[in-house]
């Protein structure tokens, strides 16, 4: 979706504020949204990363820009175990559970930490899916416009670069967010020349790598 | 858009409400608080940039290393034991007086999670996210590098799901130093491309 999170070359988001010494978490809530989210989302259901990403691409853009990063991640949160049923808004208002709950054992437990952790749970897929280009093609990023979720950002559509590696076999994000299976294809990465997307401002020397399915692509 | 001052503006009660929301599923067992603690603490003094400074110092003492890192860093910083969530399918890239690595996500905040723990502010930021595409030498710039003009600047979106680390450039006079002393020069923001390694380590953090 062409939303506001799709923020590449965008003017106007002011200076970046770089914080000497910086927390890892600012404040403790902070540091609880984070780790009730990894357990949540350990705990399976109907959910994945790339529909994870998608569920804070739709907040709406004033509340988007106007949220810290972990707020947007409490946000999620409370959609996602209202909308998978976890939880019910009743549950929520009141904070406690209502009386004909049913008692779930935790999907993780302090033991099990730092093997969650340390899993891989990695997007390649081991499928004998065909490349469509080969470093050194000319590619073009189709001029799509996706409702939906989609990693092919705006700045990039349109415009001519070149295969600079070919990363393997992924799941396709754009199927994956809105559960319509995995479409295992190639990724590569596509180097554009920054004035190919900038203009003759930008420096001759300076370029963009994208990450990109062969969805995303065409010759050029 | 002054939206970093709106930040200020957090509802005070949010510390509140994700009380609440713990609490909740703590009462409906569908989480372990224990469990929580764990995870707030590996994050909090496990695993953080101090990682990838192994990795970069390991590599600047042991060529054999620093091109198994290069062409396959995944394996690479498995080595060093560093794995998991977020660092699955790694890309390590070498900066070089020429050549200037920098990495984004300007689609949301990708960060390559077990080596340099989670990000910092300042990259999951609309001015960091929106900027360092379009204007790299001026981000470079706000970070206090300033790039001759020959130089060559490779900005990285991390738009799939491959993960970024740069291998910054060994400073000189460092000829002489245990692997132990350079992992402790070695910054995070010079991991990300936003900085430098310096003997004096001057102007950052971890």
């Amino acid at each position: 979706m062409n939303g506001v999170h799709d923020m590449g070359g965008m003017h106007g988001m002011g200076p970046i504020e770089h914080e000497k010494n910086e927390p890892v978490f600012h404040e403790p809530w902070e540091g609880r949204v984070y780790a009730m989210t990894r357990v949540v989302r350990a705990g399976g259901g109907r959910q994945n990363l790339d529909n994870s990403r998608h569920q804070l691409e739709l907040l709406p853009p004033e509340e988007y820009l106007r949220m810290s990063y972990y707020e947007r991640w409490f946000a999620r949160l409370i959609d996602q175990l209202l909308k998978n049923g976890v939880i019910t808004r009743t549950e929520l208002e009141n904070g406690l559970p209502s009386p004909d709950t049913s008692k779930a054992t935790p999907a993780v437990t302090a033991e099990m930490v730092p093997a969650m952790i340390a899993r891989r749970n990695s997007a390649r897929r081991d499928a004998g899916v065909k490349p469509h280009f080969k470093v050194g093609d000319r590619v073009r990023p189709r001029n799509i416009h996706p409702t939906g979720h989609t990693r092919l950002p705006r700045y990039a559509r349109g415009k001519v670069g070149v295969i600079v590696r070919d990363h393997g076999v992924f799941l396709f994000p754009d199927t994956n967010a809105a559960f319509l299976g995995e479409k295992p294809q190639h990724v590569y990465s596509v180097k554009f020349a920054a004035r190919e997307l900038w203009g003759n401002e930008a420096s001759p020397r300076d370029s963009v790598h994208l990450d990109m399915w062969d969805d995303y692509l065409e010759r050029a | 858009m002054g939206h970093d001052h709106d930040h200020q503006a957090i509802p005070s009660d949010i510390a509140l409400r994700v009380k609440a929301l713990e609490s909740l599923l703590v009462e409906k067992r569908l989480v372990d608080r224990a469990a929580l603690d764990a995870i707030v603490d590996a994050y909090e003094t496990k695993i953080g940039p101090r990682n990838g400074a192994r990795v970069v110092a390991r590599a600047w003492v042991d060529p054999a290393y620093k091109k198994r890192l290069v062409t396959d860093a995944t394996a690479a910083i498995a080595e060093l034991g560093y794995a998991g969530g977020q660092g699955e399918d790694m890309v390590v890239l070498e900066n070089g007086p020429k050549v200037h690595n920098l990495i984004v996500c300007t689609l949301c905040s990708c960060y390559p999670w077990p080596i340099l723990g989670l990000p910092p502010v300042w990259y999951k930021s609309a001015a960091y996210r929106s900027r360092a595409v379009i204007d790299p030498r001026g981000v470079l710039r706000e970070f206090g590098l300033e790039l001759p003009e020959d130089a060559e600047i490779r900005v990285w979106d991390s738009t799939a799901e491959l993960r970024y680390m740069v291998l910054p450039e060994r400073p000189a006079g460092t000829e002489n130093m245990s692997e132990e002393s350079l992992a402790e020069l070695v910054t995070r923001d010079s991991m990300v491309g936003v900085g430098k390694v310096s003997l004096s380590k001057a102007g950052d953090n971890p």
